[in-house]
């Protein structure tokens, strides 16, 4: 358990690879995101569904920190001309790899199951396909996707018990369970700790082995 | 409307977003649809009335939403293994264009340096019946079901059906057939705005709605 978001992100670095949860502007980790926020880094790789600040609530890394984005929905359908990670994406100051949400939840998913890579049916014929090997498979065209892996996560999740059980409310779970799988610090931001044995064993989505740090935040879970 | 008629009982339906959540108004409760959200939810209600959302229930467009009985969540890798695994009956999208074969273009405009792709792709890739619910011709009147998508392509002869202000067109082995015209609309009027070549079926017949 941290004392708090700060002392809980004081160890990235620069450079780091950081996947974060949420959609939707739910199930995102404000205050991690804050405290990694206040820590100043530079040369960020973000590993996110989106980078996008939403309604009004800063729920994004800082853009100027952040030289490669591996998202699903870099900008919204209509132009934002206020969003920095939209003019760092245009100016080309920040590295973007779109990825088709699927695959992208696939290859977190497969980066904490030890599966390097695997084929997909999505994307082929398609942008998302160029620099990718095709083969056919049982009659399908499909297209090979690696793994993704990252230094650090930082997810949200409802409850936490003291072994670092999580379980998540409603749709915040989304991008939270596989990521909390596939990095090498997995630091999970919660509104209420409860004691072990309190969680049903039957009801757990993320098993402590996966969580490195929990960092208690009071009031729900974010919205 | 229109798309809504086609969707069948207790079918498992993906609405894509902007235009095509407004098809779920448009179900009648009776038929036993099932609605997946993207973002991790089975069973996708009505949206709430304001002032009665539910903390961290929302759809995979950020809108709040509510549940119907037996609904259920997942994490993302679960809701594409509905998606891609073959799993939804049906998939409404949205489109830029549509080509004469089937290829969708729904992620990204020419004006704009980068797109969102969201779960589109996988869904077009995934779905066993895609329909695209979309305007017959932009604001300027350019028409959207085009002989070659010129926008970058979301899948590759995926589009089953699709349903304009004007028209319904089902696409068939590589070929675009209009099955229904809008009130009002004769089928040349409706090739008139259409850049691919239209099969005219010859059970051709007004749109009810």
């Amino acid at each position: 358990m941290s004392a708090d978001a700060a002392a809980a992100v004081a160890d990235i670095p620069d450079g780091a690879t950081i996947m974060i949860g949420g959609f939707g502007g739910v199930g995102v980790p404000h205050a991690l995101i804050r405290a990694l926020n206040e820590r100043a880094l530079k040369n960020l790789t973000i590993i996110a569904n989106g980078t996008g600040a939403r309604q009004g609530r800063p729920s994004s890394v800082e853009a100027h920190m952040v030289a490669k984005a591996i998202v699903s929905f870099p900008i919204s359908p209509s132009p934002r001309p206020d969003d920095p990670f939209e003019e760092g994406y245009e100016s080309g100051g920040i590295a973007l790899e779109i990825v088709p949400q699927g695959t992208l939840a696939e290859r977190i998913r497969a980066g904490g199951a030890g599966i390097t890579a695997f084929y997909t049916p999505t994307g082929v014929g398609t942008p998302f396909a160029e620099g990718k090997e095709l083969r056919e498979i049982d009659g399908r065209l499909c297209l090979l996707e690696h793994a993704l892996r990252a230094d650090f996560a930082l997810i949200r999740a409802f409850r936490a018990d003291a072994m670092g059980n999580l379980v998540y409310r409603n749709a915040a779970r989304n991008f939270n369970p596989m990521m909390a799988t596939a990095a090498r610090v997995t630091i999970a931001e919660v509104g209420e700790v409860v004691e072990a044995g309190a969680l049903d064993p039957e009801a757990i989505v993320t098993p402590g082995i996966f969580v490195d740090r929990v960092v208690v935040v009071g009031g729900g879970n974010g919205r | 409307m229109r798309v809504a008629a086609e969707i069948p009982s207790g079918a498992y339906v993906n609405l894509g977003i902007g235009m095509p959540t407004l098809v779920a108004d448009f179900v009648p409760p009776e038929r036993g649809v099932v609605f997946h959200a993207e973002n991790g939810v089975l069973g996708t209600g009505p949206f709430p009335e304001p002032g009665h959302e539910i903390p961290d229930l929302v759809n995979a467009g950020g809108q709040a939403t509510t549940l119907v009985l037996g609904a259920s969540f997942m994490d993302s890798a679960q809701s594409f293994a509905i998606v891609r695994g073959g799993h939804l009956d049906v998939a409404v999208l949205g489109g830029l264009q549509v080509s004469a074969r089937g290829d969708l273009a729904n992620w990204r405009r020419a004006d704009r340096k980068a797109g969102s792709i969201g779960g589109a792709a996988d869904i077009a890739a995934g779905a066993k019946r895609l329909f695209v619910a979309m305007e017959h011709t932009t604001r300027d009147g350019h028409p959207k079901i085009v002989r070659e998508c010129t926008y970058p392509l979301t899948g590759v002869r995926v589009v089953d059906m699709v349903f304009t202000d004007l028209a319904v067109i089902r696409v068939d082995s590589g070929r675009l057939v209009l099955e229904e015209v809008a009130p009002g609309w004769s089928a040349k009027e409706v090739q008139h705005l259409t850049e691919a070549p239209l099969l005219v079926s010859p059970q051709l017949r007004e749109m009810t709605l």
